[in-house]
């Protein structure tokens, strides 16, 4: 009797604990979802991979980039002379050159993100926060922007200016601001209007405290997934620009500069442009699978 | 709907000053000049051809005689086609950039649709893994990688196409250029597709549609398609621009004598009549058509007209 | 069908116009299997009034999704539904597609989202007239414009070409219910047809539904979490709790006789004016989880008569007195 009576205690125990397991912290949940996700969690050790390439590869080769080999020209991958993925025309080591592209194409995606990320986090709350008039005027400029076709300034610039690395790290940077203003405008708007803004408000908390304790972490999650979005959008960009011969110069190299020296030898060395061209799609692949993660983890109704 | 119309016209106008003073002043406001080039010319011969170009003018006013000029419909003369004048040029150039942007838009929509429509109604089943790869393989290989292989297999290996060339416009030079040009639409559009599609068909009243009696084609033709289509009318906008400016690549990889190579002979050569000839031409098509596509979503949501 | 004035008696002899047989429904979900529906049998006739009573989460909805075959993709259900004698329950979709708006139509709950924004409510009503019963698009109008004027629609022929968006949710409502009638279905199952609307606005769809019950022989499933809208329009009621019918009875028999604690709780959360409001309760606890249930009773947790056999044996559901079904193991005494 006493034993079954217990059992009953224990079963109604276990239900309030099955109550209150729901108020788990959402970056666990998503957490737990993420690592869950076999396609964005591959991608990260694949990602892992190649930037852990970008900096060793050219240091375990014996190979430098401004080498010049005139007896191995052309050559495709071979052991010989450890030139693994072959030399190209000039007779340069590609495994030396595809991970110094590497390392210019991930560090221009990587700070041209910063610097859109920089632009919209700032222009777009600030707009969703103060909203009325400012807004928009603010969003109105966004507007007229979003229409214009400002791959063609990037190229003006670059071309009026002098092809400067870093003129193209904020060119493009100054691009791809837009959607992420849009982004965190939608969310502040939409916090700001919510009851526990309006309680916190009328507790008295200042403009800073709401906007860090209810503003910051409710935008968070969508910038994030926002952020790996736009990391292979600007090595793309990058790409493009490079392919044109606009971007990174010589000596420097990039996996845009590679495909483009690929492309026009293609017929004599395919792997001039299979090699570099491979490493570029895969990355791709991966930030966009890792970003399709965690908008899934991070919003799970969404899909 | 025509006062809607009439509006977003009355944006379009300024953006459209904007891009052309940018771009103008953008250009003017960088150190050097078009004849930099031309060391071996007597600094007299460049004194004239600055005059002849207005270049020795205040930039203030170069604008001002641009924009009288551009008023009447003439866009200049080109500096280093020395022979042509830009209106020209882009008289050449154009129907060749249209004709081929033109079919990728059409042939990535309907595409694009059509997987994601295929996809999102086989959820989770073979036939949706394999278009969702295919989509994927579209978005993270760029056109520039796609291209050259493309001519690598069906032009060097298979000789089935041409390898470069435009042939006026003939079916087969036109192939692979489209094909590179709508493969990442293809990808962006497929996938856009599926997920408005999969939304759309959770939705209350496809399932009251459903309850109705109604043939699955009929639930999909009559009630969904519309709502589904809001999405991707919202990315013609951007999915234009992105034809454009990946047509200045293809362009440049067939040999196709299309504005793209005017833009960038033009850029690189600081032609600055050229450059302002395509980038109007260019911006003009791109707010055109992003109005286009304000009023078929106005069209297409009986909520957004009346507002 | 032939106009029966009257609300003919009810008929507890001769064939059901639905059958449904221990039919059971789970989801598979990321979590494990889901079992929503478990064994629930019930007769409905011509001319009958069903009421289904639960909370949220208890089932009744997922029921009558399975029967009508609209259940979520990851959904599967087993047993028998018999329409008219036939067999319907994982059936073809064309044959599906055929009874569907024509033999067994439903009215959902949530009228906002239920109708299509972009299409004009006219003509979301004739495209079941025209698929259904082949009609002339103008056949179709003249019998739609009849419909929408039975449900009290006013000025019928200017709504025709309006959007759902221009109506209110009363209005929408009736929409709805004018396009599941348009048929005249043999089965009309409501699918907490008010809970939406204010209360005025409920009382007035109520009414309409009240003249359908009593003018046509269409047999009718209220589902609900209402009891006051059982007691005003039902025949035979089914209390469901965790997916499990755990009372059937006429109303009568349920509201004077109620056999389960779990139908005397709900009984008791009625408000009512011959009674004082102190006496008013409300049943503690919560539903259990549907994919951890407990062994026994599913209600046992919450229930305050509960004993020790609750706990490990789930009562059957069986015969109490004449006509009265309930799944407890205490005895019959209140």
């Amino acid at each position: 009797m006493g034993f079954l009576s217990k059992r009953r205690d224990q079963q109604l125990a276990a239900m309030q604990a099955a109550g209150r397991t729901v108020g788990r912290s959402l970056w666990q949940d998503a957490l737990r979802r993420f690592v869950t996700n076999r396609a964005a969690m591959g991608s990260v050790f694949v990602l892992l991979f190649i930037s852990l390439l970008a900096i060793v590869g050219p240091l375990i080769s014996p190979h430098s980039l401004e080498d010049f080999y005139w007896e191995y020209i052309l050559v495709p991958p071979t052991f010989e002379n450890a030139h693994w993925f072959g030399t190209d025309a000039n007779g340069r080591d590609m495994f030396v050159r595809t991970f110094h592209g590497a390392r210019i194409s991930l560090t221009i995606g990587i700070m041209t993100t910063a610097v859109a990320l920089l632009i919209g986090v700032t222009w777009g709350s600030v707009a969703g926060y103060f909203g009325g008039r400012i807004d928009n005027i603010m969003m109105r400029f966004v507007d007229v922007l979003y229409a214009l076709p400002l791959l063609f300034f990037i190229i003006i610039l670059v071309t009026v200016f002098g092809r400067n690395i870093y003129l193209v790290f904020i060119g493009i940077g100054a691009v791809e601001w837009l959607t992420m203003s849009r982004i965190v405008r939608g969310q502040t708007l939409s916090v700001k209007q919510k009851e526990y803004v309006e309680a916190a408000r009328a507790l008295g908390l200042s403009n800073l405290q709401i906007v860090r304790r209810h503003v910051v972490p409710n935008i968070i999650g969508p910038v994030i997934v926002f952020v790996t979005l736009l990391i292979p959008t600007t090595i793309l960009v990058e790409s493009y620009l490079s392919f044109l011969g606009l971007g990174v110069q010589e000596p420097m190299t990039s996996w845009g500069v590679l495909i483009s020296q690929g492309a026009s030898s293609i017929d004599t060395g395919p792997w001039l442009l299979v090699i570099p061209g491979t490493f570029l799609a895969v990355t791709l692949f991966c930030f966009n699978f890792i970003g399709d993660g965690l908008r899934d983890a991070l919003d799970p109704e969404g899909r | 709907m025509l006062s809607f119309i009439f509006r977003r016209l009355m944006t379009a106008v300024p953006t459209l000053l904007v891009v052309i003073a940018g771009a103008f002043f953008l250009m003017r406001a960088a150190p050097g000049g078009p004849f930099d080039a031309d060391a071996q010319l007597e600094p007299e011969v460049i004194d004239n051809l600055r005059a002849a170009y207005d270049l020795d003018r205040p930039v203030l006013e170069q604008f001002v005689r641009y924009m009288t000029r551009l008023a009447r419909g003439d866009f200049g003369p080109s500096i280093t086609y020395a022979d042509y004048s830009v209106t020209e040029l882009l008289a050449i150039g154009l129907p060749v950039s249209l004709k081929l942007g033109g079919v990728a838009i059409l042939v990535a929509l309907v595409v694009g649709c059509l997987m994601g429509i295929f996809a999102a109604l086989h959820r989770n089943r073979w036939i949706d893994y394999v278009t969702m790869s295919i989509a994927m393989t579209g978005f993270a290989v760029p056109a520039f990688v796609v291209a050259p292989v493309l001519t690598l297999i069906f032009g060097l290996y298979l000789k089935l196409l041409p390898l470069s060339g435009w042939n006026d416009g003939a079916l087969s030079n036109m192939i692979l250029p489209v094909i590179a040009l709508a493969l990442p639409q293809i990808a962006i559009l497929s996938r856009l597709t599926r997920g408005s599609m999969l939304e759309v068909m959770r939705a209350n009243y496809i399932r009251t549609a459903r309850a109705k009696g109604l043939p699955e084609y009929k639930v999909v033709a009559s009630h969904a398609l519309k709502v589904v289509s809001l999405p991707l009318v919202s990315y013609l906008g951007p999915a234009i621009a992105g034809i454009m400016t990946g047509s200045v690549i293809i362009e440049q990889i067939f040999g196709l004598p299309g504005m793209g190579r005017y833009f960038i002979q033009g850029a690189l050569n600081r032609d600055y009549p050229l450059v302002m000839g395509t980038v109007i031409v260019y911006a003009t098509a791109i707010i055109l058509l992003n109005l286009l596509a304000d009023v078929i979503y106005g069209y297409l949501d009986p909520r957004v007209r009346r507002e | 069908m032939s106009g029966t004035s009257a609300r003919p008696m009810r008929t507890q002899g001769g064939e059901a116009v639905l059958q449904c047989r221990d039919l059971s429904v789970h989801f598979k979900t990321g979590e494990g299997r889901i079992s929503a529906v478990n064994g629930v049998s019930f007769d409905l006739h011509r001319g009958q009034c069903l009421g289904v009573v639960g909370e949220s989460g208890s089932g009744k909805s997922q029921t009558f999704l399975a029967i009508l075959g609209l259940l979520a993709s990851n959904g599967h259900a087993t047993g028998s539904v018999m329409l008219n004698g036939e067999e319907i329950l994982n059936t073809t979709r064309r044959k599906l597609d055929a009874i569907r708006g024509e033999k067994l139509a439903i009215v959902f709950q949530d009228s906002i989202t239920g109708l299509t924004p972009h299409k004009r409510i006219g003509d979301q009503l004739c495209e079941v007239l025209t698929q259904h019963r082949g009609m002339t698009r103008s056949q179709a109008r003249t019998r739609a414009m009849e419909m929408l004027e039975l449900v009290r629609i006013p000025e019928p022929a200017r709504r025709f070409r309006m959007y759902p968006h221009e109506f209110s949710g009363g209005m929408r409502q009736r929409v709805m219910i004018a396009q599941a009638l348009l048929c005249q279905p043999d089965v009309l199952i409501a699918d907490e047809p008010t809970t939406a609307l204010d209360v005025t606005v409920q009382a007035q769809i109520l009414k309409l539904f009240k003249g359908l019950a009593d003018h046509t022989d269409t047999a009718l499933v209220m589902i609900t979490h209402d009891l006051g809208v059982v007691a005003g329009l039902c025949d035979e009621v089914m209390v469901m709790y965790a997916g499990r019918a755990i009372e059937q009875a006429s109303v009568d028999s349920l509201f004077y006789d109620p056999r389960h604690p779990y139908t005397r709780g709900l009984l008791a959360c009625m408000p009512r004016a011959d009674r004082d409001s102190e006496s008013l309760t409300a049943i503690p606890g919560q539903p259990p989880d549907l994919s951890e249930l407990p062994p026994g009773c599913a209600y046992a947790p919450r229930c305050g008569q509960a004993f020790d056999r609750c706990l490990i044996e789930r009562p059957s559901l069986d015969m109490a007195v004449e006509g009265h079904l309930k799944a407890c193991h205490l005895e019959n005494a209140p």
